[in-house]
């Protein structure tokens, strides 16, 4: 027997090393008195380093680290919109309150520590990495939850993100330890062997271990009925963080979810499609229901991303290269719609004192246009109205699922949407319908608790450009969809 | 072509943002003016005696998806496009001369919606179609909901308009479905296309086709809207300001029936042969309710309606005669009825500003001293009835011929429906221009202004009552050929071939 020196592809491993090093430094710049004014920057230099590693590790298909991790175009895809979203967080948090509590560089380092949490998991490809990426990502979650130290509500928000995220992590965790009892390997290529030999239904102890699983990462992404953490925890967390979470942690957790479904129970698809569909309809109908009648518009968009995570586990549910573009077009499209509406709701936070209730936002398409129209084409866009990014996600999902023989789920996604127009077309309402306040109350209710106005944060650029940007990205790609379809059956292509 | 008459609206909307306030008005005028322009000359190199798609554009859009951008023009749609620019020429001119609030929006609305509009009409790739008829609703959410009134004690523009796309949605994305469901089933695993001279060629089996077309069904009679399917309509019609409503009544409910010849006939040939009396009875009833609701509203938005509730049920009940006479007629009265609701809508406006009410009860004797008003409005009034000389007649006549040849109990109720729409029009006419003027009521005479909008509309009614063969004759052999699939005459159409 040979020994040989274990072969590190550097070049593959190179965005997880690129960020582990980036949370080090960025962590160290609080130590250093003169350097904590870096901190954003260093973050925003960190992140586009790694984006640009990850494409050019494109077209790539490795296994890394003994095949724990596995940087294909999926992972690159799903690690990418991770980033995207990170980079925004990083503007978005310019001047946040929570930040100057917590200290830039600890904030700075969490987020970083998180997106580094999500790039592995969507890498992995093995149970054991598969958990420990998912706790990377949720743990700087959790503090991140509670960074507004002064505010009772993010305190409660990051303990209730704790306990139930813990929750979930450790049914999580108690469902892969019956798929290893039952199946003898942690790895998902392994588990697909066993079960393609012996089955799932014959056997209790996988069955167990994957319904468990199953849940799981359903609490992650936030699918009814495991959602009730969603929108109290969405609205107690500073605002760009929970744009963050949104979007992020969905995107990352459904990577896993289509890996761990579509490579380790590939063989079984058809006995666990039908169980995944009832979980994308109650999700459906429950996010939908749960939205209208909001008027916070943090809970609002945390309703919502119940339905959308109804809507994005189609893609899944169909088990098929198709489902999986779809899932990914859906994921991206959802990233840049949610940006261009926190990123306003961040604005008027700041600018008002109504925080992110509707009110904060009445009379804004008068007021100022610019930050109005953002919002109007995000929830045009959630709404999944055409012209919008939103709604050619909408059609590829229900094309691939029709193609997948799953007609039923389509008509459920039709009449979600349907409902969703009753909460989303309201917030368009508000701000072109209605005449704004004469006279902000800028001053009324202010204690001494209360985050500092500024009239002209919605002016400025680190706000103002993402919103924007975002928002003219989902027009584009309403009208030309065809790059971001490259970019999603790129990642299909990957599993299939 | 045909896109520069797509996109033209859009272009000279987008241009519009950058201009003073003062003239984005007359600009929106101008780019709806240079539309009218292309839609004629669309008309005029349009060769009738071809019975396919002409002047066509097809480039793929998303070919991963199979979807093509493709657009074309038939006798189908060339008149209803053409339709499509009249009215909104005229809604626009008439929005100009009046000071609107934030006119940018305004006008881009207006200029999107005719984008919007003309995009479901051109094109011939079904998922575009489905597109383009969900796009519609944007931009009339905004003009009705944003210079909407609030009505008191009722629902605000905002409500009453969310009221509105709900209603309209719930079809939309039904329609979505099938669209997709369409092609999928039709490619079966083969290559997915959404061409609808493809599809046809591919009939659906009958169980697909049986679901399909209710979904499809769905989308376009609430669109139109049908009995039961209108619940909409009061609210929205009593909310939406006036040029805008004008438009939205005149070419967007056509949409609904124009869908039913273009996708649904050829589409789904079987299903509607099966369904053929269920929705007779739905027009039918439109036809019935639509008509007694309008002698009875005394809001004279209302009025008018619930009149196009029964109008467009007559257009239906003319297509689902399944004979290539009723879809002529159907289209000829789409194109009426179009030119007859929007100066309707314009002279609803008129008679507000001179009563300071729309209330018919409060209105009366404003022809006193407003000839030419009165005149005018006495031309549009005898068109909506269908007097014969009208083009309205020969409308109504070609489709209760083609209906009495298919089914016979239905064409004798629909007539009934001739007989109500003379009371509900006349009624409408002399209670606000005869009788007694009431107190507060302003007999004025039309200005320059509101003339050169309304008085080409009505030139128009006169000219197409004079020569309705402009229409049929360019219509005929597509809708021969659309209806093809579920006709059971031969030899075709003896009224049509003069």
């Amino acid at each position: 027997m040979n020994f040989n020196a274990p072969d590190i592809d550097y070049a593959g491993l190179s965005p997880v090393l690129a960020l582990t090093a980036a949370v080090c430094v960025v962590l160290l710049t609080a130590v250093f008195k003169p350097l904590r004014r870096t901190a954003p920057a260093l973050t925003l230099v960190s992140l586009a380093t790694t984006a640009g590693l990850l494409i050019w590790q494109r077209n790539e298909s490795v296994d890394l680290v003994a095949g724990a991790l596995r940087l294909d175009d999926l992972a690159i895809s799903i690690s990418l919109i991770a980033i995207l979203m990170a980079a925004a967080t990083v503007l978005l948090s310019i001047r946040e309150p929570a930040v100057e509590e917590s200290g830039s560089g600890e904030y700075h380092a969490l987020l970083l520590g998180s997106v580094l949490g999500m790039t592995l998991l969507a890498q992995a490809q093995n149970l054991v990495s598969f958990f420990v990426a998912i706790e990377t990502l949720s743990i700087p979650l959790y503090i991140l939850c509670a960074t507004n130290l002064r505010r009772e509500e993010s305190l409660e928000s990051g303990l209730k993100y704790l306990i139930i995220g813990s929750l979930g992590s450790a049914t999580l965790l108690y469902g892969m330890a019956f798929i290893y009892g039952g199946s003898g390997s942690t790895d998902f290529a392994g588990i697909a062997t066993t079960i393609g030999k012996e089955g799932v239904l014959g056997d209790p102890l996988i069955l167990v271990g994957i319904a468990m699983t199953a849940v799981g990462l359903a609490f992650k992404t936030s699918i009814a009925p495991f959602h009730q953490w969603t929108p109290d925890v969405y609205q107690g967390a500073p605002t760009p963080i929970t744009g963050f979470m949104a979007v992020a942690t969905k995107a990352a957790a459904f990577a896993v979810f289509v890996r761990f479904f579509d490579v380790a129970l590939a063989p079984e698809s058809g006995d666990w499609q039908a169980p995944l569909a009832v979980l994308a309809a109650i999700s459906i109908v429950v996010g939908n229901v749960g939205a209208l009648r909001q008027s916070s518009l943090k809970r609002l968009l945390g309703y919502s991303g119940v339905a959308q995570a109804g809507y994005i586990l189609g893609g899944l549910v169909v088990a098929s290269e198709a489902g999986v573009n779809a899932l990914v077009f859906y994921l991206s499209a959802y990233a840049f719609m949610n940006l261009a509406a926190f990123a306003v709701v961040v604005a008027r936070e700041r600018e008002t004192a109504y925080g992110d209730d509707i009110r904060a936002i009445e009379g804004l398409g008068a007021e100022r246009p610019l930050l109005a129209w953002p919002l109007t084409i995000a929830m045009l866009g959630l709404a999944g109205l055409p012209a919008t990014a939103g709604f050619i996600g909408k059609l590829y999902l229900i094309e691939a699922l029709v193609a997948g023989d799953y007609t039923w789920l389509a008509v459920f996604i039709a009449v979600g949407t349907m409902i969703s127009l009753a909460y989303y077309l309201p917030v368009v309402a508000a701000m072109w319908m209605r005449p704004g306040e004469a006279a902000a109350p800028a001053i009324a209710g202010a204690s001494p608790e209360a985050d500092p106005i500024d009239p002209e944060a919605g002016r400025r650029i680190y706000l103002l450009a993402p919103a924007l940007l975002a928002a003219a990205a989902v027009i584009f790609f309403g009208i030309i969809p065809q790059p971001l379809v490259d970019f999603a059956e790129h990642a299909g292509s990957a599993l299939f | 072509m045909t896109n520069s008459v797509l996109w033209t609206p859009l272009v000279f909307g987008l241009i519009g943002l950058f201009l003073p306030k003062r003239l984005t008005g007359w600009w929106a005028t101008l780019g709806a003016g240079v539309t009218l322009a292309l839609a004629i000359a669309l008309l005029a190199g349009f060769d009738s005696g071809a019975a396919g798609l002409q002047d066509t554009v097809d480039v793929e859009w998303i070919p991963g998806l199979g979807v093509d951008y493709s657009l074309g023009i038939d006798g189908l749609n060339v008149f209803l496009v053409l339709l499509t620019a009249v009215l909104w020429t005229g809604g626009t001119a008439f929005a100009a001369f009046r000071e609107q609030e934030r006119p940018h929006l305004f006008f881009l609305m207006m200029l999107l919606g005719e984008t919007a509009t003309m995009g479901a009409f051109l094109a011939q790739d079904l998922l575009l179609f489905v597109l383009f008829f969900d796009l519609m609703l944007v931009p009339f959410y905004f003009l009705f909901g944003a210079w909407g009134s609030d009505r008191e004690g009722g629902p605000t523009a905002s409500a009453a308009t969310l009221k509105m796309i709900v209603y309209t949605l719930i079809g939309s994305l039904l329609m979505l479905v099938a669209a997709i469901a369409t092609a999928i089933i039709a490619a079966d695993g083969g290559h997915v296309t959404f061409s609808i001279a493809e599809l046809a060629q591919r009939p659906l089996g009958e169980g697909s086709q049986r679901w399909i077309f209710w979904f499809f069904a769905a989308a376009f009679l609430v669109k139109m809207p049908a009995f039961l399917l209108h619940g909409w309509m009061p609210d929205a019609y009593r909310a939406a300001p006036l040029p805008a409503l004008a438009v939205f009544s005149g070419v967007l409910a056509k949409v609904g029936a124009y869908g039913f010849l273009r996708v649904v006939l050829p589409l789904f040939p079987d299903a509607t042969i099966e369904f053929q009396e269920v929705v007779l009875v739905i027009a039918l009833a439109s036809i019935l309710y639509g008509s007694v609701m309008a002698f009875t509203q005394t809001n004279v938005r209302l009025v008018a309606g619930y009149s196009s509730v029964a109008q467009l049920g007559f257009i239906t009940a003319g297509i689902f005669a399944l004979r290539a006479d009723g879809s002529d007629g159907a289209i000829l009265q789409m194109v009426n009825h179009g030119l007859v609701v929007a100066p309707l809508f314009v002279i609803v406006a008129l008679l507000a500003e001179r009563s300071g009410t729309e209330d018919l009860r409060e209105m009366g004797g404003m022809a006193a001293r407003a000839p030419v008003l009165a005149a005018l409005f006495l031309i549009v009034t005898l068109a909506t009835l269908a007097m014969p000389g009208s083009a309205n007649f020969i409308g109504e006549f070609y489709i209760l011929n083609g209906l009495f040849q298919a089914k016979i109990v239905f064409a004798l109720v629909a007539i009934t429906g001739v007989a109500m729409s003379a009371y509900y029009a006349l009624r409408l006419y002399q209670r606000t221009m005869h009788n007694r003027k009431a107190e507060g009521i302003e007999s004025r005479e039309i200005g320059w202004r509101d003339g050169v909008v309304l008085a080409p509309l009505v030139l128009c009614i006169l000219a197409l009552a004079l020569y309705p063969q402009l229409v049929l004759q360019r219509t005929d052999k597509s809708v021969t050929q659309a209806v093809a699939a579920v006709s059971n005459e031969q030899p075709p159409a003896t009224l049509a071939k003069r």
